[in-house]
């Protein structure tokens, strides 16, 4: 078996992260983390950027971390959660909601499925000093869920539902994750997207595309769907 | 008399062991594939999975929590009795659903599509869906589950006679490239190809054929082994291994399934399973007792039967009146 993680660099951050931690991060690299992480996906963002509702705690004095993500969480009847573990959700959906978000916030990592597209690193993540992490295999669920300690708080519960809503979770050697966009906007899924290009037009000699087109097709298959 | 609590346990135990507990030959194919893989962070991936599947079974909790759109495969034995008849068995893997969602737990993943409302218990309309087939011969009951995933590496393409097995690899290609970068199919993973019948029996049959064979099992009819075989190996030339990672990891194995379809048309699905593979069956015996496994056994032969005894009549049909 080819022993990946020796060659792989390895951070260990304390949460909120401070501006030089951040600053070390480099693409593909292995980080684990300590302290609060929140979620926040499609129904808290509608809430409060677009319905107006104030945030429910002091994000930036708690966690800078926001994961896009929900857990497999089941509510016991005293009240008590018990959290099996999480998995991200594709990031590049929130794009929209991503640069007020962040002015709102105050969050300086964010933490997903397949990144954000190059150009939204440069325009959003980038002027806020942030940097986007993404899961491993993305179904990385029991790791995670190890590294979960307690639910510090959850918000909009009933509202929103288990996948929904906002948690905040107390979490220790929580990972692995990878940096996928650094304080420069880099993207290394972008950089690793291009060298698979190179290869594919050798791979497509000679295959035609279908006697029927669709609508709005490309033939082009350097383009990514996001 | 199978009984529906016997029914429910079942289900509920295959949610379980599903969500939990990898299957032994796609693990065995993962590793596999990481002693060829050399893009370090490819590998680096498929490492950090073996390792969570390993705190999965350890610690007793969820591979990943994204539930995926859990559903039911039921075959019944021709000779099988369930109390309540199907409605019955309808009824206990509804309820196992929501038991295992809050037992195991489960995300619940099942939103009404427009109101996004959540029972918080993957049961809703339409919800788990349930196939059904059938098995000449047999008294028992097998209630399968597969959690896959439906946002990405999932595709389906209306192609024609003329574009033949080029076509077939073209489109194969296209699905894996679009959906690959980034990881967004998380792969690697078994692929499975649906290839004719309407548009709605083809993308079951490729969605099947990524959920319920195993790896390494072939089709019976040599040519399409041998399609198999060839796609497999298109897949890891791509370049692309775990997330989308420069690497050779890309396809765990590949399976087709055909039904026969309208003259004019060759339509073609791709589904990817994701990387982990979650699927299990209970068989449930006349006498009520149950034997668990990862091998559906979903395809056989007469599942797969091809045409009926039948005869031209020797005599025309009179057509008088």
């Amino acid at each position: 078996m080819a022993d990946a993680s020796g060659t792989l660099k390895q951070f260990r951050l304390s949460l909120p992260a401070t501006p030089d931690d951040i600053a070390r991060l480099e693409l593909g690299s292995v980080v684990f983390l300590d302290g609060i992480v929140y979620t926040a996906r499609e129904g808290v963002y509608k809430r409060i950027l677009e319905d107006g509702e104030p945030l429910p705690a002091d994000l930036s004095s708690i966690s800078n971390v926001n994961f896009h993500c929900s857990p497999a969480a089941a509510l016991d009847g005293d009240g008590t959660y018990r959290i099996g573990g999480v998995t991200a959700t594709a990031s590049f959906r929130f794009s929209k909601w991503m640069s007020d978000w962040l002015d709102r916030t105050g969050t300086r990592i964010v933490i997903g499925k397949g990144g954000m597209a190059s150009d939204d690193y440069k325009s959003v993540l980038v002027p806020h000093s942030a940097v986007y992490l993404t899961t491993v295999g993305y179904g990385t669920g029991a790791l995670l869920g190890r590294g979960i300690k307690s639910v510090r708080d959850v918000f909009w519960l009933d509202e929103l539902g288990i996948a929904q809503a906002m948690w905040l979770f107390e979490v220790e050697r929580f990972g692995p994750f990878i940096v996928d966009s650094d304080l420069e906007g880099n993207s290394l899924f972008a950089q690793h997207g291009e060298a698979v290009n190179r290869r594919l037009s050798a791979l497509y000699d000679g295959l035609k595309p279908p006697a029927l087109h669709r609508y709005g097709e490309t033939d082009d298959r350097k383009k990514e769907v996001m | 008399m199978i009984a529906n609590s016997t029914i429910e346990e079942a289900a509920y135990r295959v949610m379980e062991k599903a969500a939990i507990d990898i299957p032994e030959d796609y693990l065995s194919g993962i590793k596999g594939m990481i002693d060829l893989e050399k893009g370090d962070l490819s590998a680096f991936v498929l490492q950090s999975m073996v390792e969570n599947w390993e705190a999965a079974t350890e610690d007793r909790r969820p591979m990943c929590a994204d539930t995926g759109l859990p559903r039911y495969y039921v075959k019944v034995g021709n000779e099988a009795a369930a109390e309540k008849g199907f409605v019955g068995i309808e009824r206990a893997l509804r309820c196992a659903t929501a038991r295992a969602t809050h037992d195991v737990p489960l995300r619940p993943n099942r939103v009404h599509p427009l109101w996004r409302t959540d029972n918080n218990n993957n049961v809703g309309i339409n919800a788990p869906e349930i196939e059904w087939s059938f098995e000449p011969g047999a008294d028992w009951i097998d209630i399968t589950t597969v959690h896959k995933g439906g946002l990405f590496g999932t595709d389906y393409r209306m192609l024609f006679p003329g574009d033949g097995i080029d076509g077939i690899k073209r489109f194969y290609l296209d699905t894996l490239v679009a959906f690959g970068k980034r990881g967004l199919a998380c792969q690697p993973a078994i692929v499975g190809v649906g290839l004719g019948g309407s548009k709605d029996t083809c993308m079951q049959l490729g969605k099947q054929a990524a959920c319920l064979r195993t790896v390494g099992d072939r089709n019976p009819d040599p040519k399409i082994t041998e399609l198999e075989l060839e796609l497999k190996a298109l897949g890891n030339d791509i370049g692309m291994g775990a997330m989308g990672f420069i690497g050779s990891s890309m396809v765990v194995d590949c399976h087709i399934e055909v039904g026969h379809t309208h003259t004019g048309g060759m339509p073609m699905s791709v589904h990817t399973f994701c990387l982990s593979s979650r699927r299990a069956t209970a068989r449930i015996h006349a006498d009520g007792t149950v034997a668990y496994r990862t091998d559906p056994q979903w395809f056989t032969p007469y599942l797969r039967r091809e045409t009926v005894e039948w005869q031209t009549p020797a005599e025309p049909l009179s057509n008088s009146g």
